[in-house]
């Protein structure tokens, strides 16, 4: 296996898929001639062409509707936003039109298409352009939303992103690009709404996607310093959401933390603590806790950012709480 | 070569759990089936617990003090050679961890400083000779003359249903399910989360040693001597429980008994009361002379204890029990006598009072009573009452009204026999009167029966050589 960072994954999925489906192609600001903002389309354009390969104008409403159009009529357009800060300006094509046709079209039109990039928090970047707005797509029926945490997930899930016959919505994020793992050298994917536990423990269930799964993992390393065995499950595809592998472990360990970088309020964790105490209620000991962003716009001071982000010492609190420590 | 498991027994009826007040035997004592092993306290008294197998006790799991449940291992006893670690670590495994050493250290002798909370006053008000030493003692909680519930019943005789859950019992639904699975009754178990819920490891440890949860209650102040009987004079001022404002005290194994068992007789049997005054004079002459007498020493609850029980012989639907779909009349006339002991209460039950002199039966209620604040009482002892009787007069209440011991439909609340002005003809003279208040089941008794059987009393009492005939 491969050690490739994030950035490498996700650039070697593009590249695969690209090759396997001649239908596949990228739009979005600055992903040719620049090779992307995030060099995730490093290469791409002298591989693949402009054709395939195209750079837009700083208009995502644009952007995400040529997708949508590209999509209806059969091809699999990938949509990078350059950070999903941006994707507000396209949310009634992606909202009104890519999630709605298949079913009032009652099934006559399908909108293959991926709309992917950074989403969250990166370093001080402000309140404008640290959001992570899974929760927003997430609502929506007719979408499929993914957060992988690891290259391996990227590349797996982006692959399946690429292939499924549904909007995909596939949020990555800045700080993780740079994240080394092991990727199989072979072709492989990961099915979409497949969780994954990250650390198997059964002492407390910590329930994470994107960077707060690594963020859960230095948490269960104190954790497990103090003789806490917590086991870290991500979803990694919040809708459809792996809600078995959730509860499976809960009913293990009795006691659940979600951590989410999002806000708290009305915040997907919220999604998964309603499941949790309604399908494991009996196995529970403690009400679920949720460790969230804090709920006011990211300041840009870095002390501040790192009180407003879910850090270990959050999760080690948290789990301490549920296990009444 | 077999292992015995040590469990712990059911030694009362209502027990639920039980603490180990000591381990006769030690880790590595042989042991031979019928010894005594261990002493231990369940919600009524300290009872002895047999060996069921013989071999050596190899393994002491529930250290004295420690508290466990009905059917918990709490020792092991087997060939000295035997291998009893699977079963000790398959009980480990379900019961968490052991007690540590200072929980241990730290748990009751159940004795001294509990007795200066609860000291209950012996002495006799000058005017009220009943009172003395061997005088059942009821509870000495209430002050006023007329509280709204007083408690003075022991839990205890019989087999009402444990079935109702009084208040609402936070717990985990983990907890709760774990309970459920272990048969565990919830109410009987301490909560340590958050605002008492009980969770997991409550339940656990429920299964097994329990360490230091009762230290607390127990380990404030020293102790006060009882107050010895002080002649001519009123009870001193109770001495101050030992008990520091703010503490919390966690429950005793009887505190949890009476809370739940009065709670249901109150709130599920109808109440209502009927006083009644009665004349005394005869019956304080009569006991003055008893007194003079060799075998002396009978108390006015013996006299009351006695004409209830020929009482009921004539009104046996008082001598008897709701059952739910019909009433259970009793063949026998037992009657409870509510003994307040130092941490509680309890109803020692005089058997066949009607076919006992008074004498006998004022030797039995001592014997009973002593053994009872000893915590020594058999549980055929303190179950099967058909009537109970509370007497408060040695505080020199005038009256007060009890709550029936389920599962008799009545009980009664007698008072101090007082000096009190009679008007007699058309004079007022020095009389002595003392006041009865019956409590009654209504789904039982009618109001109509309770004052017939109130003057069928009152008759006996103040013509009293009657008692002493049969």
């Amino acid at each position: 296996m491969a050690q490739l960072t994030m950035r490498e994954a996700l650039n070697q999925a593009l590249k695969e898929e690209m090759t396997r489906d001649p239908n596949v192609f990228i739009l979005g600001e600055e992903v040719g001639a620049y090779q992307g903002a995030y060099k995730i389309t490093q290469g791409l354009l002298a591989q693949f062409g402009e054709w395939r390969v195209r750079d837009t104008p700083i208009a995502e409403e644009a952007i995400a509707g040529v997708a949508v159009g590209a999509a209806f009529i059969g091809l699999r357009p990938i949509a990078e936003m350059m950070t999903f800060n941006f994707s507000l300006l396209a949310l009634d094509m992606i909202v009104n039109h890519a999630a709605k046709y298949r079913y009032m079209s009652g099934g006559q039109i399908r909108c293959p298409m991926v709309m992917r990039g950074p989403s969250g928090a990166a370093t001080q970047v402000a309140a404008q352009h640290s959001q992570g707005f899974e929760s927003w797509y997430a609502h929506i029926p007719g979408l499929v939303v993914v957060m992988p945490s690891t290259p391996k997930d990227a590349k797996g899930l982006l692959k399946s992103a690429i292939r499924d016959d549904n909007p995909v919505i596939f949020m990555e994020n800045e700080i993780l690009y740079n994240l080394k793992g092991e990727v199989p050298e072979e072709e492989f994917h990961i099915p979409l709404g497949l969780g994954d536990i990250k650390r198997e423990g059964k002492d407390v269930t910590l329930v994470a996607w994107s960077r707060s799964v690594i963020t859960s993992l230095a948490a269960a390393k104190t954790l497990a310093d103090e003789g806490v065995e917590a086991e870290v499950v991500d979803p990694r595809t919040l809708r459809p959401l792996d809600e078995d592998i959730i509860f499976e472990s809960v009913r293990k360990t009795g006691r659940c933390v979600v951590v989410e970088e999002g806000w708290r309020y009305a915040g997907f964790g919220s999604e998964i603590a309603d499941r949790v105490q309604r399908e494991c209620f009996d196995s529970l000991d403690a009400p679920v806790i949720r460790v969230t962003a804090a709920d006011v716009p990211m300041p840009y001071a870095k002390t501040l950012e790192k009180a407003y982000l879910p850090q270990p010492e959050r999760i080690v609190e948290a789990a301490h709480q549920v296990l009444y420590r | 070569m077999t292992v015995s498991k040590v469990v712990l027994a059911k030694l009362s009826p209502t027990m639920e759990e039980g603490t180990i007040v000591k381990w006769t035997k030690n880790e590595g004592d042989a042991v031979k089936q019928g010894d005594v092993l261990a002493e231990i306290e369940t919600d009524k008294a300290n009872m002895e617990m047999e060996a069921l197998g013989s071999g050596v006790l190899r393994k002491i799991l529930v250290p004295a003090g420690g508290k466990a449940p009905i059917g918990a291992l709490i020792g092991v006893i087997a060939e000295p050679n035997e291998d009893i670690e699977p079963l000790i670590a398959k009980e480990g495994a379900k019961a968490g961890g052991a007690p540590t050493a200072a929980a241990a250290a730290s748990a009751p002798a159940p004795e001294p400083a509990k007795a200066a909370a609860e000291a209950t006053p012996k002495a006799a008000p000058a005017d009220q000779p009943a009172s003395v030493a061997s005088a059942p003692q009821a509870p000495p909680a209430p002050a006023a003359p007329r509280p709204v519930a007083t408690p003075p019943v022991a839990p205890g005789s019989g087999s009402a249903g444990t079935g109702g859950d009084g208040g609402r019992v936070k717990a985990s639904p983990l907890a709760r399910s774990m309970a459920a699975h272990q048969n565990i009754d919830l109410s009987s178990v301490a909560g340590s989360g958050p605002g008492g819920r009980i969770i997991k490891r409550d339940i656990e440890s429920w299964a097994g040693p329990r360490p230091g949860t009762d230290a607390p209650a127990r380990s404030a102040g020293a102790p006060a001597s009882r107050p010895s009987a002080a002649p001519a004079s009123r009870p001193a001022a109770p001495p101050a429980p030992s008990i520091t404002p703010g503490q919390e005290l966690p429950l005793s194994n009887m505190r949890k008994t009476i809370a739940k068992r009065l709670s249901e007789s109150m709130f599920t049997s109808p109440h209502y009361y009927v006083t009644v005054e009665i004349d005394m004079d005869a019956a304080v002459d009569l006991r003055d002379q008893i007194q003079r007498l060799e075998e002396g020493k009978v108390s006015f609850n013996d006299l009351v204890v006695k004409a209830c029980a020929r009482a009921l012989t004539r009104f046996p639907l008082v001598n008897a029990s709701w059952g739910g779909d019909k009433i259970v009349t009793h063949a026998e006339v037992n009657i409870g006598i509510a003994v307040a002991i130092p941490d509680g209460l309890i109803t020692p039950v005089v058997r066949n009072a009607d076919r006992k002199s008074i004498l006998d039966i004022a030797h039995e209620v001592r014997d009973l009573a002593t053994r009872a604040r000893d915590k020594k009482l058999k549980p055929e002892e303190f179950t099967g009452s058909t009537f109970t009787i509370s007497n408060l007069g040695m505080f020199d209440v005038e009256e007060f009204t009890a709550i029936i011991n389920p599962p008799d439909s009545a009980i009664l609340a007698v008072g101090a026999v007082r000096k009190v002005p009679v008007v007699d003809g058309e004079t007022i003279r020095p009389g002595h009167r003392m006041k009865v208040t019956m409590s009654s089941d209504h789904r039982v008794i009618d109001g109509a029966l309770s004052a017939q059987f109130l003057a069928e009393v009152r008759r006996l009492l103040e013509a009293p050589v009657g008692l002493l005939l049969g």
